[in-house]
């Protein structure tokens, strides 16, 4: 992993930082925005170009780092997570659903899990109007780790991983260190 | 003879003296080196599964469960390198990998000891690709109930129940990763006619496997139960 983190692209010195949210509850996203005080700091050295906090329409070129929550459940994720690694210097893998699958894997250990999800969730028997939507991207057949798809160069387990925590792996990477993860880091 | 004649080697370059027998791991424990373990446990015997307490010996390529290895005189081990480091991340990725291990979902979620020597050990993700098995729950007992989907066949319950109850109700059945605990002749636990419901199964099962229904987890476990019961049982 490039631990050292250019901050030359971004106009006002600061580094370009995106959060992304694939298959997950949003929950790292609060954990993000606890720091409490810390986030002023934070902010100083940071400039949030993409993400569901900013207004961005489309995934940047040139973002140092990105934070993915959740996991990839359908085709369309596949795309915005392959399309998001080329344009990030460091991927972080933003909490356990991005780490493991977490809760949105659970349906894995089905073998059709893609449609007896659907069918469960839509066609229940006492649901009268029963139809499965066909609007949305289409659900892959197994829900994936970050890992298993593209390159992650940094992992952030946690069910939300504790504001302190991203608040120390990102001004360590900020600092252009490495952070050191034993004992820090929790699952669930 | 056994029991006072002292032997002494050296573990972490440090030197120490115990009596003749004691495995690695009860000598380094003694003299305060934690080795990290899953599968065992004090009172029970030795099973040495889970390779987590694999330590070098100076002289031999080979590594050793510090659990089933008697200390002998001259050794020289070393419980903590970087090889042996990686081999422990490697082992704890293994058992996360090859069953149902989500942490946020689970019973044991903070009282899970495959979940506390993930975190200890900086295992920050599983790099081999997961198995979700599909076993039924049995909750056929009044109290007891047993998600098989969670088990590391650590084998603690099978050794409590035999050795400590001295029933022997649980055992496994089939081999490698398809292996299972099954109560009596592969019964459900409702109908096994021996098990006492002494719960000492999901009082020692280090992760959520086996637990009690309606009882929080941090009443359940008490791993310490099985060297508890042996220690007042062969006190004279």
């Amino acid at each position: 992993m490039s631990a050292a983190i250019n901050t030359s692209v971004s106009s006002n010195n600061r580094a370009r930082i995106a959060t992304v949210w694939l298959s997950g509850c949003a929950g790292c996203h609060m954990s993000f925005l606890d720091q409490d005080e810390k986030i002023v700091d934070l902010a100083k050295k940071i400039q949030v170009v993409y993400g569901p906090l900013v207004d961005a329409k489309e995934f940047p070129e040139n973002v140092e780092v990105t934070l993915v929550e959740g996991s990839v459940a359908n085709e369309e994720q596949l795309e915005v997570l392959k399309d998001i690694r080329e344009k990030t210097r460091v991927l972080i893998a933003f909490g356990d659903c991005a780490v493991t699958g977490n809760v949105t894997a659970l349906r894995n250990s089905w073998e059709n899990s893609d449609k007896e999800v659907l069918e469960r969730a839509y066609k229940s028997p006492e649901d009268l109007q029963a139809a499965v939507p066909n609007m949305v991207p289409k659900l892959l057949i197994k829900t994936r780790p970050l890992h298993e798809i593209v390159k992650v160069d940094f992992y952030i387990p946690g069910c939300p991983p504790s504001a302190d925590l991203i608040n120390y792996v990102l001004t360590e990477l900020l600092a252009g260190k490495i952070p050191n993860m034993e004992g820090k880091a929790k699952y669930g | 003879m056994a029991e006072n004649f002292m032997i002494t080697l050296k573990i972490d370059g440090v030197q120490i003296s115990v009596p003749e027998g004691t495995t690695i791991l009860k000598a380094a424990k003694d003299n305060g080196i934690l080795i990290p373990t899953l599968c065992d446990l004090e009172g029970l015997t030795p099973y040495g599964g889970c390779r987590l307490c694999l330590v070098e010996v100076t002289g031999s390529p080979k590594l050793f469960t510090a659990c089933t290895t008697p200390a002998n005189p001259g050794m020289d081990v070393t419980t903590n390198s970087e090889r042996l480091k990686n081999y422990r991340k490697i082992a704890v990725q293994m058992l996360m990998s090859e069953r149902v291990h989500m942490c946020a979902v689970c019973v044991a979620n903070d009282h899970c000891e495959l979940q506390a020597l993930a975190n200890q050990l900086g295992v920050n993700h599983v790099a081999f690709e997961r198995h979700f098995t599909r076993e039924p729950i049995d909750s056929s007992h009044d109290f007891l109930v047993i998600d098989r989907n969670r088990c590391i066949l650590c084998t603690r319950c099978v050794r409590v129940c035999d050795k400590i109850e001295g029933v022997h109700t649980l055992d496994l059945k089939k081999r490698s990763k398809n292996t299972e605990v099954i109560m009596d002749l592969d019964e459900a636990w409702g109908d096994s006619c021996s098990c006492t419901g002494c719960r000492k199964c999901a009082k020692v099962c280090p992760v959520g496997a086996i637990y009690i229904e309606g009882e929080a987890m941090s009443q359940t476990k008490n791993p310490d139960v099985a060297e508890f019961i042996t220690a007042r049982r062969n006190r004279k």
